[in-house]
């Protein structure tokens, strides 16, 4: 199969993206040029960051079903292995571990195949009834609850959850007559990735109260409410040009994404904070980990894979 | 030829890929030899991944120092254990005088080499620190203007542990600390050497904050 041929919107969001981070790159570069006395270090760094992102995100998507469905898998795999580095294991578990990381590959191999009923039982019935059992042969009972919960709970954020993503590209091209094969993917992550950042500006510009102070203290309910009106405006404008969805639909997919992106962010915070950490991780320089950055992509793509999926497939 | 191509094609992609480093202290790595470099040993994969360190090119110059009973106990295994991993081999129970034994390092220092060292020994518990041989004083006694570069891993023992065959991908962190120099005392050489050391590992797990339990 052969991607090459996308319809015109799509490529026009390619274009708008790249401008986005032109613009971007030369708004920092004359943020350090205009006040030489404030360090813009974090920024530069976060933005050069974002055209890597970019950049593997388009690898991902334009080639075709295999090279976009082993990039996706592999993004899983960071996100499993960066996880699993942070939360405390059992040694005891050591082979268990290669059980659920072999689960990535197999996830990947049923999106490959387009075996829907498959796909979504997968993870939350048959590794969640397998991983407890290889457990059991090996014996170790102290800590068993903690380690199936943990092990079973990171599956399902990072490679579950995320697979839908690449799911996204295997259902039938007919019906996104607008959108072609990789429409309704970049919509969701292009939203997602677009909540978080203007969730962030209204935060900082009109943010006082404190949305939910214990789990991350930095989140104010004028940034929640900005990015997910921001989010609702930019879904409705762009639906018909990349997805299947009517204006009122669009609507709701705004709110879905605004809202769950927002929930999917504070649970990755309460991760960290529980364990104690700033960053998950430090493969992205400039935003820390790779859950650090997909954190809100673990909630948006089951939802809105499921939203879309019950109208119009 | 053999070893730059099993550098290149296994061991940078697993560690680099597969695992994952994270060093902390790269600035610290010497750029040219001689140098030796100090690591806590959790697993076989330590001396491959601060291989993995350095740059493709510099590969040919760096070599791990390990155990001659262990590596070479049949013909297969120390072949590959020489001429593709690189290895040293010290015959760590000879009756041999010490001068004798370690004379494969002098020469190799003295060749401008980079070698690396697990002053602990065998194999210790995941991020533990053993007690550390005092071997390499005798060594850097003998070379006083070699610097010794210690490096903390902390990861690995989880990935591959002793007695595990199959290797599960974590990402490590690996703290490197600026070299040591000799000062003309043993005592005091490894007092400096274990104070180092003790310092990268409470990093590493302030880091860590000490999710182990």
């Amino acid at each position: 199969m052969n991607w090459a041929t996308f319809p015109e919107s799509v490529l026009i969001a390619f274009l708008v993206m790249g401008g986005m981070l032109v613009f971007a790159s030369l708004a920092s570069i004359a943020l350090v040029k205009l006040k030489p006395d404030r360090d813009y270090q974090e920024l530069r760094l976060r933005i050069k960051t974002w055209w890597w992102i970019a950049a593997v995100f388009a690898l991902a998507v334009i080639f075709n079903k295999t090279v976009s469905v082993i990039i996706f898998g592999f993004i899983s795999f960071l996100a499993f292995k960066e996880y699993l580095s942070l939360i405390p294991t059992r040694r005891a578990d050591h082979r268990v571990l290669f059980w659920a990381y072999l689960a990535i590959p197999v996830q990947y191999y049923w999106v490959w195949l387009g075996w829907y009923g498959t796909f979504i039982i997968f993870i939350p019935v048959y590794l969640l009834l397998f991983l407890p059992m290889r457990m059991v042969l090996i014996g170790e009972t102290q800590g068993f609850l903690r380690a199936v919960g943990t092990i079973h709970w990171g599956l399902m954020i990072t490679v579950f959850s995320l697979s839908h993503m690449a799911y996204l590209l295997v259902l039938p091209e007919t019906v996104n007559a607008a959108g072609g094969v990789v429409g309704l993917l970049i919509y969701l992550v292009f939203l997602t990735e677009i909540n978080d950042v203007s969730q962030y500006i209204w935060g900082k510009t009109f943010g006082r109260r404190k949305i939910i102070p214990k789990v991350s203290p930095g989140k104010t309910f004028a940034g929640f409410i900005g990015g997910v009106l921001t989010t609702i405006l930019l879904a409705a404008l762009l639906a018909a040009y990349l997805t299947p969805l009517t204006l009122y639909e669009a609507v709701g997919a705004g709110a879905l994404i605004g809202i769950a992106g927002f929930i999917g962010d504070v649970t990755i915070s309460a991760l960290k904070r529980d364990l104690g950490v700033k960053d998950s991780g430090s493969i992205l320089p400039g935003h820390g980990g790779i859950l650090d950055r997909l954190d809100s992509l673990t909630y948006t793509a089951p939802l809105f894979f499921h939203y879309v999926y019950y109208l119009h497939y | 030829m053999l070893r730059y191509l099993f550098y290149l094609l296994i061991v940078k992609p697993l560690v680099l890929v597969v695992l994952g480093i994270n060093a902390r202290g790269r600035e610290h790595l010497p750029q040219h030899g001689p140098a030796i470099l100090v690591a806590n040993h959790n697993s076989h994969l330590d001396a491959l991944a601060l291989m993995s360190l350095f740059p493709q090119a510099m590969i040919g110059d760096v070599h791990p120092v390990a155990a001659a009973d262990y590596f070479c106990k049949n013909r297969c295994l120390k072949w590959l254990a020489i001429n593709v991993a690189g290895i040293i081999p010290i015959d760590r129970n000879s009756q041999a005088s010490s001068r004798d034994v370690l004379a494969p390092i002098y020469q190799a220092l003295d060749n401008h080499k980079i070698l690396i060292f697990f002053p602990e020994g065998t194999r210790g518990e995941p991020e533990n620190l053993g007690k550390m041989k005092n071997g390499i004083a005798s060594i850097i006694a003998e070379r006083s203007h070699v610097p010794v570069v210690p490096v903390f891993f902390y990861g690995l023992g989880k990935a591959l542990p002793k007695g595990e065959v199959i290797l599960v991908p974590f990402f490590i962190d690996a703290f490197i600390d600026q070299p040591i120099h000799w000062l003309g005392n043993r005592q005091e050489f490894m007092a400096n050497l274990k104070r180092a050391m003790a310092d990268l590992q409470a990093k590493a797990i302030r880091l860590k904050n000490d999710l182990e339990d």
